[in-house]
């Protein structure tokens, strides 16, 4: 039980860090699609309503289930697609800048 | 809650804990390739696969588990699938329909679930566990698991709604804010903590923490002005992730419990980023009543009158100028008019104008956001020119056009005591021209007159920017023609 916990505040303190060093990286422009994009991996909560699901025995259990699973879902796939639909455009205009950059070569 | 050691007692689980380490390390990845434009795309792809690959994974060891024990809880994975479909349909709809221009409401609303999805969890392992089941270090975990997710469920609500502008919303006013907040705060940490004592009335303070953090959501994020919206939002994602992560300890989760941190020590260091580009303390951000306590005996220093202008002359100026630069603001992406800026902008550029936008930090919405939407209506990258490199360029522009952007171009913010003090401003107000496109005399988020419109070198044109930008453009093909 304490070996449980101590692993994962371990994993937790060591995650911050790295999320911190991570984020700390990336320009201001990006900071929409980032915060999009961060926002969506926090749908990983899906997972640990799958994982209830295997212990839900009581109606109540099964509303929370079906509720949790809808919420996360939604979260977790607008999340991406919204970001990619965003980053898209960041990349629709390199393209025409390099096809003129060529033509000015 | 499963111990490590019998989680960690078959092959299966030991494949599942490497799994979901494997999902995590991708996540990781997939950040990182967010610190630049050209890996960015890939980067949020890749973070997507890992999202599959995890939920595979968790399916895949229900399915097994479920077949073991003969399918006994049949009831709960067939409405388990009902409602990933479903909020997969949803939010798949949600995120292709959403204008670039509604988009910070959207991530508030993914954000919005995402905590109550947490919270729910949370909810769910401390309701149906059996009570002696709940140690101390589960009761804590998901009692904060379900207190975060409730402040953040209610909070993003509240959020998005202040930013789709809806009306009663942004009128709301909480009278004695302090009082409540305060409250609310250690009536739902009261309740947490009478859930740990008592574990046998579980019910009870579950739910009471719950209702007292739904509360708490709504004091914190009302009395909260539009301007400061982004940084909320972001502070709030932080606080999804913590709920997550906390969820994921309780239900001893490698997958959520990284995941879940990575996102909160990302939020916070995005909101800690953002106020920094505002000027203004993270701490004062989260006090509120930026706009509407200070609001008041800010006008003092407003003189004059706005002299009006018309697109013909707006046309002229802009013709005859050498070096032109664009202030867009929310005002433009709320008309829709980045498409009319762009061709004005090109129209000029080809014309022989140096053409240049002027960038503030948080232009639109949310940091980055303005050079999302002029990025999808083709503006060349490099003519986007942040704060700090455009403000000494003012001098030297002959004409600066700002397009429904208000309080980032207040000189007002350069003296103390007013609404908007402190924040860093893109110098319009020094350039030789000043042409601002407003849709009426209306005061910006902050709530303050803009002196910049009262100055002598300042001309303004009502109406809306798309129509606006429409008969300048006119203006403009005539003078060439």
């Amino acid at each position: 039980m304490v070996l449980d916990i101590v692993v994962a505040i371990t994993l937790f303190i060591l995650a911050l860090l790295i999320g911190v060093e991570v984020i700390g990286k990336v320009p201001a422009t990006l900071h929409t699609p980032l915060m999009s994009g961060a926002n969506s991996i926090h749908g990983i909560v899906i997972v640990g309503v799958i994982i209830v699901a295997a212990h839900a025995d009581t109606p109540l259990s099964w509303v929370f289930v079906f509720f949790a699973a809808l919420l996360g879902t939604m979260n977790v796939v607008g999340g991406y697609v919204v970001t990619d639909r965003m980053l898209e455009m960041f990349k629709s205009t390199k393209p025409k800048q390099s096809d003129s950059d060529t033509q000015n070569k | 809650m499963e111990s490590l050691q019998s989680m960690l007692a078959t092959p299966l689980g030991v494949i599942e804990w490497l799994v979901y380490l494997l999902a995590s390390v991708i996540f990781v990845i997939g950040l990182h390739f967010m610190n630049s434009p050209k890996t960015a795309r890939k980067g949020n792809l890749l973070s997507a696969g890992g999202m599959v690959l995890a939920c595979a994974m968790a399916a895949l060891v229900l399915v097994i588990k479920e077949s073991e024990q003969g399918f006994a809880h049949a009831p709960a994975v067939g409405l388990l699938v009902a409602g990933i479909v479903l909020g997969a349909l949803a939010g798949v709809i949600s995120a292709k329909r959403v204008k670039m221009t509604d988009m910070p409401q959207l991530v508030s609303i993914f954000n919005t679930v995402g905590g109550g999805a947490a919270a729910l969890v949370a909810l769910n392992d401390v309701l149906n566990s059996q009570v002696d089941a709940l140690t101390i270090v589960v009761l804590i975990t998901a009692g904060l698991g379900m207190l975060i997710g409730s402040v953040t469920f209610s909070g993003s609500l509240v959020a998005a709604g202040k930013l789709q502008g809806l009306r009663w919303m942004r009128n709301l006013r909480i009278p004695a804010k302090n009082v409540f907040n305060i409250g609310f705060a250690l009536l739902m940490f009261a309740s947490l903590v009478m859930l740990c004592v008592n574990p046998e009335q579980r019910v009870l303070w579950s739910l009471l923490t719950c209702v007292f953090a739904l509360c708490y959501g709504l004091v914190f994020v009302i009395p909260i002005g539009g301007a400061d919206m982004p940084v909320v939002i972001s502070v709030l994602n932080a606080c999804t992730g913590t709920a997550v992560a906390m969820s994921g300890l309780a239900i001893m989760n490698i997958a959520l419990i990284v995941a879940g941190a990575l996102v909160g020590s990302a939020g916070v260091t995005l909101s800690i980023a953002m106020s920094k580009a505002m000027n203004r303390p993270l701490l004062s951000v989260l006090a509120g009543g930026f706009g509407s306590d200070a609001a008041g005996a800010d006008d003092a220093g407003v003189s004059g009158t706005m002299k009006e202008t018309t697109p013909d002359d707006v046309a002229v100026q802009l013709v005859y100028a050498q070096k032109v630069v664009f202030v867009p603001g929310f005002g433009l992406a709320q008309a829709q008019a980045q498409r009319e800026l762009a061709d004005l902008g090109m129209m000029l550029q080809e014309h022989g104008v140096e053409v240049s936008y002027a960038i503030h930090p948080v232009a639109g919405r949310m940091p980055g956001h303005m050079n999302v939407l002029l990025a999808e209506a083709n503006v060349p990258y490099e003519q986007l020119v942040d704060l700090d490199d455009i403000n000494s360029q003012f001098p030297q522009t002959s004409v600066a056009l700002v397009v429904g952007a208000n309080d980032v171009t207040n000189p007002a913010a350069r003296r103390p005591g007013t609404a908007v003090s402190g924040m860093p401003i893109l110098d319009v107000d020094k350039a030789q021209h000043v042409v601002v496109m407003k849709r009426g005399r209306g005061k910006g988020y902050a709530g303050i007159e803009n002196e910049l419109y009262f100055q002598d070198n300042t001309q303004m044109l009502f109406g809306d920017a798309k129509d606006g930008l429409q008969a300048v453009i006119a203006a403009v093909k005539e003078l060439l023609a």
